[in-house]
């Protein structure tokens, strides 16, 4: 089969490779019918996830049909699925109270050690995402093997469109689970730092879940564009003073509730950030962090701070002072994207959350390369890249 | 003799104090090398005591273990794998058992790399069961070192963290994880 494989940084192709078997009882064997590139995906590409192998599938958004079936499979041959990027067991405690993305099982037991090593506990298995969390070959590809395929995978009802239903995946029950994690309450006024797919789906999330008002701040024109249409007030962080100007639209007082959906690649050019970069290329940290920092010294007294932004190592600069002096509270987590997934496709078909708003490019799966390289250089225009495998081709 | 003044497991002990008050307890011991890993699996205590109990179950999660074979309903022979493909065996006896709690094994007389082991299933409530593999071993120096190095892959207590991993995989989803993508991947991942 065809799929995208990671050789370095910046250095990503579309290689032949052996198609994938059933291998457990409970695999299932899914022919893609559209796979997205994430922003996380980014985070591969520039070369900021340690344990990457040459080789490596990446891809961790994607959809398709069920070609094969192992004897533990509860999915049929012919149904058309959305798979969750956490791989996770069903079976286990953490998995019993609906944590999915905390599984012990998903993540294969000697890929286990980084994790133990690094964050005390492993995490569950994700899809084309390093050997941290499992080795597991991604979605961008022409099939995939999908473990745990009884408690994973959702069927999509007939009537619905790939486009429509592919973010469930990801970034949609992440933009929720955002949201979710802000506690809000009704009358709230919550700020949303990215206007990436997560921020975006979170903005829309907050109103949601009752929140008066949305701030969103970033610095690409066309993706605050689209958080206005949402209902959400906007920043730009290169023409306003962030701090400055959420402390003024909020009467002096800081936003309720902050969400940081920027995450390790934070942009702009503020000292904290430079000195990160300086450091990063020092191999003395790897995490960027400015967006964190700012969202939790905006946070007014006693709010909370939802952090669905993925950050991988050890940081330093962290406002802890800020942080217990003003006596915040912090969530955040990959998301357990099974959990969420039954309710948020019943938000699309009742129409209570638009999705295909969201997609700026489609492509075939053999120009991915090229849609890595423009989403790396142009997240102004473009917003979300979904790749097809039976795409023709585009002329150059 | 300084004393042990916490009521952390022995395996986790800083000083050799901690280390020998842990050994002590193992009346039949076949080294001075202690290493023990704790496990929750999401199990009846009783379904994982009678998996272990039955110790041909055991090569389906412990890595290095080839193949063993049940003598009698206390004896076992063990096949280990061995670097340039060739293998080591020995004879276990249990040498203690309490049904559904305890299981001490120790390889016999002239066994090339002496060991003894021992699980401990106690329940967790809604979590289920609380399982404790303890491992005492004597590492001898020259080739049997290298075979043992192999046998326990690196570090004995990674490797005895890895095999507990594979089994409670096993109790809990029926399979063991793997990330391979290909038969013929699996077969080299599995040596
Ligand atoms: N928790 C999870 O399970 C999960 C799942 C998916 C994605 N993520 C993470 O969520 C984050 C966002 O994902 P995405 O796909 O929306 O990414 P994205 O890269 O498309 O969007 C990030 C946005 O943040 C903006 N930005 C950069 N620096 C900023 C700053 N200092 N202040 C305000 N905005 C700034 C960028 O301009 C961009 O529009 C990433 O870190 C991603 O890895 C987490
Ligand atoms: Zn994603
Ligand atoms: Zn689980």
């Amino acid at each position: 089969m065809r799929a995208l494989t990671w050789h370095g940084r910046h250095d990503v192709r579309v290689d032949t490779v052996d198609d994938p078997e059933i291998l457990n009882p409970r695999d299932a064997i899914i022919k893609v019918t559209s796979t997205a590139i994430c922003g996380s995906d980014l985070h591969l590409y520039d070369g900021y996830i340690p344990t990457m192998q040459a080789g490596d599938i990446l891809g961790h958004e994607f959809m398709g049909e069920v070609v094969e079936t192992g004897p533990g499979s509860t999915l049929k041959k012919g149904q058309r699925v959305v798979v969750p990027f956490t791989i996770a067991c069903g079976s286990c405690y953490h998995c019993g109270k609906h944590q999915y993305s905390a599984c012990d099982n998903g993540n294969p037991a000697d890929n286990q050690d980084i994790g133990q090593e690094l964050y005390g506990q492993p995490m569950s298995g994700l899809f084309g995402y390093s050997h941290l969390t499992g080795g597991y070959a991604g979605g961008q590809a022409e099939y995939v093997r999908v473990p745990f395929s009884d408690v994973g995978p959702i069927v999509v009802p007939d009537g619905l469109s790939d486009d429509e239903v592919l973010f469930l995946s990801d970034i949609l029950p992440t933009g929720w689970q955002a949201a979710e994690n802000a506690d809000i309450e009704p009358g709230d006024t919550v700020a949303v730092w990215g206007c990436g797919p997560v921020g975006l789906f979170a903005v829309q999330s907050a109103f949601l879940m009752g929140a008066a008002r949305v701030i969103a701040i970033d610095h690409f024109p066309r993706r605050l564009e689209l958080a206005r249409k949402f209902g959400a007030e906007t920043i730009n962080f290169e023409e306003s003073k962030t701090y400055e100007a959420l402390m003024e639209m909020t009467g002096g007082i800081g936003p309720d509730a902050v969400i940081d959906a920027v995450g390790l690649e934070a942009h702009g050019f503020f000292v904290d950030n430079v000195v990160d970069q300086i450091k990063k290329s020092l191999f003395l940290g790897t995490d960027r962090t400015h967006s964190i920092r700012q969202a939790i010294v905006a946070c007014r007294k006693g709010g909370r701070v939802s952090m669905p932004a993925v950050y991988g190592g050890i940081v330093d600069k962290f406002p802890l002072g800020a942080f217990m002096e003003k006596g915040l509270t912090l969530k955040t987590g990959q998301t357990s994207v099974q959990h969420y997934m039954p309710a948020l496709l019943n938000a699309i078909v009742e129409g209570k959350i638009d999705t295909t708003f969201l997609i700026s490019h489609r492509m075939a799966l053999e120009d991915a390369p090229k849609g890595y390289k423009m989403f790396h250089d142009n997240q102004n225009d473009v917003t979300k890249i979904v790749l097809k495998p039976d795409f023709a081709v585009a002329a150059d | 003799m300084t004393m042990v003044t916490d009521d952390a497991p022995a395996t986790t002990a800083k000083t050799a104090e901690g280390r020998e008050a842990g050994l002590a307890v193992h009346d039949d011991k076949h080294g001075d090398q202690l290493i023990g890993r704790t496990v929750t699996i999401n199990r009846p205590r009783a379904e994982l005591f009678a998996y272990w109990r039955d110790f041909a179950n055991l090569p389906r999660f412990m890595d290095n273990v080839e193949r063993i074979d049940t003598l009698s309903s206390k004896r076992t022979h063990w096949v280990v794998k061995a670097p340039g493909g060739k293998t080591v065996e020995w004879d276990a006896t249990i040498i203690e058992e309490r049904d559904g709690e305890y299981i001490a094994w120790a390889s016999e007389v002239g066994a090339d790399v002496p060991n003894s082991g021992s699980i401990e299933f106690k329940d967790a409530g809604d979590r289920g069961t609380i399982v404790t593999a303890t491992i005492v071993y004597d590492p001898p120096a020259g080739v049997i070192g290298k075979v043992i190095a192999k046998l326990f892959q690196r570090e004995p207590a990674i490797q005895a963290r890895r095999d507990l991993r594979r089994f409670k995989q096993l109790m809990e989803t029926g399979e063991v994880a793997t990330a391979a993508w290909t038969r013929k991947q699996l077969e080299e991942e599995k040596g």
